[in-house]
């Protein structure tokens, strides 16, 4: 089925919500460093997944596995492990990142339906392609970087379904190429499956106005009126050439509901979801909504437009309350 | 062990480009890597400029190798990928999984370059079995797990470091320089000009933090293994990699070319050489930002 939709699990409770709202399919990981949401008290003991398995299997959807952080050579098992795991649940598939593992996965779990995670970094069918031939990928979700043109010419060149960010956190940089987090602090998404981790964050409050920091490294400092986000790294006001202001990308979410019909007539396979580490009532709430929209743009394309109350739902939602297109559409580049 | 220079990261003048290799051509570095890595706007130099170049250093006795854009965004950007390996005359550095899938349909043998994210032997050893007859580790890895890594390294993979310069961190379809001067990118007046070394992105409090180089996001520190090369050699390292910096290149060449031959002097004469303060954070396991020196002093 054209545009599915895949929904953030970050708790059984989160899985049951989206599930009950319309997801097509959920993704979750594992509680350890082995998915790029590492955060505590987040993600899934085997006892858990299994509950989720069978929750979703019962409705007849989806679930779909994250292990997309680089294994580490003195952890290496951790990993496989994991790929094991997850073919011993009977995962719907597991999103790859690393080459090595996926010929792990494709040696040792032939079923196991392998799809390659933004976090390879793959923005070209030629990078695509590579990884169906080796390791037989059935699906690939592209980095927020391309223009929606050049995502059809992805599309256009392959056989793998291609699957887009819709909404959520917006990552400014290439997923899978971005160190700005273990400059900072240490860890990275690619090594440690985090960015801009909780326990680098310090709060300050000072005369000069609220400050954060990470790691020591002032990222923004917030006067009396002014909303104090999360402290993610490229989201901080920094000085260049003399002036202060967001030098990276302001504190914005995705938001590509305008963008449906397009997406639907281009084949994305599917639409995912960003915000594991979101609320049960995030989830809610965006599943709702992106059910409602995405049943509406099959039912008639062309005359799909986002309702104003859409958009108002998901403004709430969103980081800084304001959204963006992001690369899809060019002018953001 | 013998030294690198890296591709040239940032965008000059053309004929502060052809300067600047007219010299290199005189360095005592084994390998040249050429070409553009960063953003396909950057033009004073196209292909046949790139082969000119690198037919001159070669006859001077440098190894040439053809550096890959690290972001493939449109058919054009595959384009010139096609034509950079269809070449054939030199050595092809990978920085995407869609040049390796080029150049090993092609069956000649690459460079697999730090943005591939080589984390385990294992994905070191498809690479491997695609090609890859060297490569470097990501920036950030440290060196107990580059040993680790190194330990189930397939046989005759050479491995190189990035050993100096200002490390690049992140690529983005959005170009940062041109954000800067509230120019769209497609009109974006090749601002990377005025920034031989790249834009300083500074905290509110005037710590230098980042740098700014058009669509990549670089530290501001200047990463040095100068002080570990004992450690290097212990892990049987082939080449240094030495990034480009627009003044003192050769003198920074200089010193590392030293240092490997014991003088002890050079890495206090690396020093006055760099464009911001000296980092290692990353070597040692740490926050990339970090400098053991300053630690230990």
């Amino acid at each position: 089925m054209p545009l599915d939709l895949i929904c953030p699990a970050g708790s059984l409770v989160s899985l049951k919500a989206a599930i009950d709202y319309g997801a097509d399919a959920v993704y979750m990981g594992f509680r350890d460093n082995t998915n790029a949401r590492a955060f505590p008290g987040l993600n899934f003991d085997e006892a858990q997944a299994a509950e989720g398995l069978r929750y979703a299997h019962d409705r007849g959807r989806r679930v779909l596995l994250a292990l997309n952080t680089y294994p580490q050579p003195d952890s290496w098992s951790r990993w496989t492990g994991a790929v094991d795991r997850a073919a011993k649940l009977g995962m719907d598939a597991v999103i790859l990142a690393d080459a090595g593992l996926m010929r792990y996965a494709v040696k040792q779990h032939p079923q196991l339906r392998l799809h390659l995670s933004v976090q390879g970094s793959a923005t070209s069918y030629e990078a695509v392609n590579l990884y169906r031939e080796h390791f037989g990928i059935q699906r690939a979700v592209l980095p927020r970087v391309l223009s929606l043109p050049q995502v059809e010419n992805v599309v256009r060149h392959t056989d793998v379904e291609i699957e887009l960010f819709g909404f959520g956190g917006l990552c400014v940089m290439v997923e899978g190429r971005c160190l700005l987090s273990s400059y900072c602090t240490g860890e990275s998404p690619n090594s440690a499956g985090v960015c801009s981790p909780p326990k680098a964050v310090q709060w300050t409050d000072t005369p000069a106005g609220l400050e954060s920091r990470l790691n020591g490294v002032l990222l923004d400092r917030y006067g009396k009126n002014e909303k104090a986000g999360y402290p993610t790294l490229c989201k901080g006001r920094f000085e260049v050439g003399g002036e202060t202001y967001y030098a990276i990308e302001e504190p914005t979410s995705l938001n590509t509901l305008d963008l449906l019909p397009e997406m639907l007539k281009i084949g994305i396979a599917a639409i995912k979801i960003e915000g594991r580490q979101r609320s049960p009532a995030y989830v809610t709430q965006v599943t709702k909504v992106w059910r409602a929209a995405i049943d509406a743009v099959k039912k008639n394309a062309d005359s799909f437009k986002p309702t104003p109350a859409w958009q108002a739902e998901l403004n709430k939602l969103s980081e800084g309350q304001s959204h963006t297109l992001g690369a899809y559409h060019r002018p953001w580049k | 062990m013998n030294l690198s220079l890296g591709p040239l990261l940032y965008y000059w003048a053309r004929d502060d480009m052809l300067a600047f290799y007219a010299e290199a051509a005189n360095w005592p570095v084994a390998r040249v890597y050429l070409g553009e890595t960063v953003c396909s706007r950057r033009h004073l130099l196209r292909l046949p400029d790139w082969l000119a170049l690198a037919e001159q250093l070669a006859a001077a006795g440098k190894q040439v190798v053809l550096a890959s854009q690290t972001l493939i965004e449109s058919e054009s950007d595959l384009k010139t990928l096609r034509r950079i390996v269809g070449d054939g005359r030199f050595q092809v550095e990978a920085n995407e999984w869609g040049a390796v899938r080029l150049l090993s349909e092609a069956g000649v043998p690459f460079v697999a370059g730090h943005t591939l994210n080589v984390y385990n032997p294992d994905t070191l050893d498809v690479l491997a079995g695609l090609g890859a007859q060297r490569w470097l580790p990501p920036v950030e890895m440290s060196r107990a797990t580059l040993a680790s890594l190194l330990e189930r390294a397939p046989a005759g993979m050479e491995t190189e470091v990035f050993a100096y310069g200002r490390l690049p961190l992140a690529y983005s379809a959005r170009c940062f320089t041109a954000r800067h001067y509230n120019l769209p990118k497609d009109d974006c007046q090749f601002r990377c000009l005025d920034h031989p070394d790249g834009l300083l992105l500074s905290t509110r409090e005037g710590e230098p933090f980042l740098t700014l180089n058009g669509i990549q996001t670089q530290s501001a520190g200047v990463y040095n293994l100068i002080g570990e090369l004992s450690a290097l050699r212990e892990l049987n390292i082939a080449s240094l990699r030495l990034s480009p910096q627009s003044r003192h290149m050769g003198r920074v060449v200089d010193a590392f070319h030293a240092a490997l031959a014991g003088e002890h002097k050079a890495a206090s004469a690396l020093a006055r050489l760099m464009p911001g303060q000296a980092i290692d954070g990353y070597w040692h396991g740490r926050a990339g930002l970090e400098n053991s020196m300053e630690q230990h002093a």
